[in-house]
């Protein structure tokens, strides 16, 4: 609300989109996105390039360090017979299951934790005090339970997943600002209503941002997971790589993880963007 | 509508913020809640509202007396408090209840009447602040009141925006003849829009007098006897130095 009152001398503070013409404004975006990527890619390139021609020149011995077209060449053959897909597929899926399954937990919990203050103090100390182990301690005891199978490594993605989306959550929840709840209670809205018509969506964007930093330890826990035990999957590829002395196998499971997850990342900005459009955000 | 409060006081954890106030409010009168800052005006109109239940004494909207949140009241906050999720129009619609397109077409009129036609579809952070609180205005409106609260409504706004505001809330006024309380502490403001301006001083607040205006509307906002009223509202605020 303060932004809107900063507004005042303002006037009018945007023209309508609409006035500028779609067809401008399409050509701007795609304008700008070329820029961005054009940027962005001027320093890696270069990296690249130096990269290589030390590894042509024999500066770096490359069976310690490969040059990055062995790399690539290293996955154009694992996806030309094969292999490749199944990796990147057992890794991506462990890493969806477990985020779903640690994202619903902590809705769940967090928004009971948020809305009642009865929950909060019943499990909001407990789940602080979770919060402080290191997850990766619990691998040890993951695999003596569940075995060294699927369900071991989805519980412990699960787990790094639920923290920081459930902190958000309950974050969010807490924050919402009073004043709008009181516009909501002067419309005569009801708990259930003034939930889902004014807290859900004014915590929405702390959500948003919650599911973001859990798909990030998503990926995380997936390396230790695969690492302590797998037959298939990126992070066994990293292993393998390791006990094979191949460095280009460790680097091309790096930089397919970079890749795809980024892409899921990019996935979630998208919904992020496209749900919180109305956020008054600084735009540079 | 009638509004009427019998022994009002608040305390908030054994301070009192306001006390023994008594008023009669008649159906379709502007009152002016008028004081400097901290003499328990707005405590006052949270009390009306209903969103302030913890006071003591009783407050009667049309015969009833109840703590609970009258859903004649309307009430237009100093900010304009508009949802940012929400497109201007579906600001103005939050209120209401019944098909999408009955909303919808009762907000376009009232959006009309406070000059915003054609903005429906833009987001809050889209407005300026006079727009903003004229949006807000019109979501305050489209339920019909009977009664309209008004908490400093126009203050965070300038001279120019403030005016012209002030003139639509009157012409909303004649056309559904709610009956409005407005908190305030402009001067001009209150001697511009009131029938009754009621002042209150000290801490405690207290009521300090009572003071009716009965010049026609539209009033001159530089006539002679608004200049007397104002006079007349800072001695017995004590702010007039001679």
């Amino acid at each position: 609300m303060a932004e809107q009152q900063n507004n005042v001398t303002a006037g009018y503070v945007k023209p309508a989109p609409e006035a500028r013409g779609k067809k401008a404004s399409i050509k701007k975006k795609k304008d700008s996105l070329v820029k961005t990527v054009f940027m962005g890619s001027i320093i890696p390139v270069l990296l690249i390039i130096i990269w290589e021609i030390l590894c042509r020149a024999g500066v770096v011995p490359s069976n310690q360090l490969p040059a990055p077209s062995t790399i690539v060449e290293k996955i154009i053959s694992m996806a030309q017979d094969g292999s490749l897909w199944g990796h990147v597929w057992i890794t991506t899926y462990r890493v969806l299951v477990g985020f779903v399954i640690g994202t619903v937990a902590a809705i769940v919990l967090g928004s009971f934790v948020g809305f009642y203050k009865k929950a909060e103090q019943l499990f909001d100390p407990m789940i602080q005090a979770f919060r402080s182990i290191p997850s990766l301690a619990w691998v040890p005891l993951f695999i003596l339970w569940l075995g060294i199978g699927e369900t071991s490594k989805v519980t412990m993605i699960a787990v790094g997943v639920f923290f920081p989306v459930y902190l958000n959550i309950v974050s969010g929840i807490l924050g919402v600002d009073r004043k709008l709840i009181e516009v909501g209670k002067m419309y005569g809205l009801n708990t259930l209503q003034l939930v889902k018509r004014i807290i859900l969506p004014a915590s929405l964007p702390s959500f948003l941002v919650g599911m973001r930093s859990g798909l990030g330890l998503g990926w995380m826990f997936v390396v230790a997971a695969e690492l302590m035990g797998a037959s298939q999957g990126l992070g066994f590829l990293l292993v393998f790589g390791q006990n094979m002395s191949s460095p280009e196998t460790i680097l091309a499971s790096i930089i397919l993880f970079a890749i795809i997850g980024k892409i899921t990342d990019w996935i979630l900005k998208l919904v992020e963007d496209r749900s919180l459009h109305w956020q008054d955000r600084l735009e540079k | 509508m009638s509004l009427a409060l019998r022994d009002v006081s608040r305390t908030f954890n054994g301070t009192t913020a306001v006390q023994n106030v008594n008023l009669e409010v008649k159906p379709g009168e502007i009152i002016g809640l008028l004081g400097t800052s901290g003499c328990g005006k707005s405590t006052l109109l949270r009390a009306i509202s209903g969103l302030d239940p913890e006071y003591d004494g009783e407050i009667e909207i049309n015969g009833t007396v109840s703590k609970e949140i009258h859903d004649t009241t309307g009430f237009i906050f100093q900010e304009p408090r508009l949802l940012p999720w929400l497109s201007v129009l579906d600001n103005v619609t939050f209120g209401l209840t019944g098909s999408r397109k009955d909303k919808e077409n009762r907000a376009i009129e009232y959006l009309e009447s406070v000059g915003l036609r054609g903005k429906e579809k833009l987001y809050p952070r889209e407005l300026s602040g006079g727009m903003a609180q004229r949006v807000a205005i019109a979501r305050a409106l489209v339920t019909s009141p009977e009664i309209l609260l008004l908490d400093e409504p126009f203050s965070a706004l300038d001279a120019f925006t403030k005016m012209q505001l002030q003139d639509l809330l009157l012409d909303v006024w004649k056309k559904y003849q709610s009956t409005i309380v407005l908190v305030t502490h402009d001067i001009d403001e209150a001697t511009y829009l009131c029938d009754r301006v009621v002042i209150l001083r000290g801490q405690p607040g207290e009521v300090e007098k009572e003071i009716t205006i009965e010049q026609e509307r539209p009033r001159d906002r530089g006539s002679e006897e608004l200049a007397h009223l104002k006079s007349e509202i800072l001695e017995s605020l004590d702010l007039n130095k001679q």
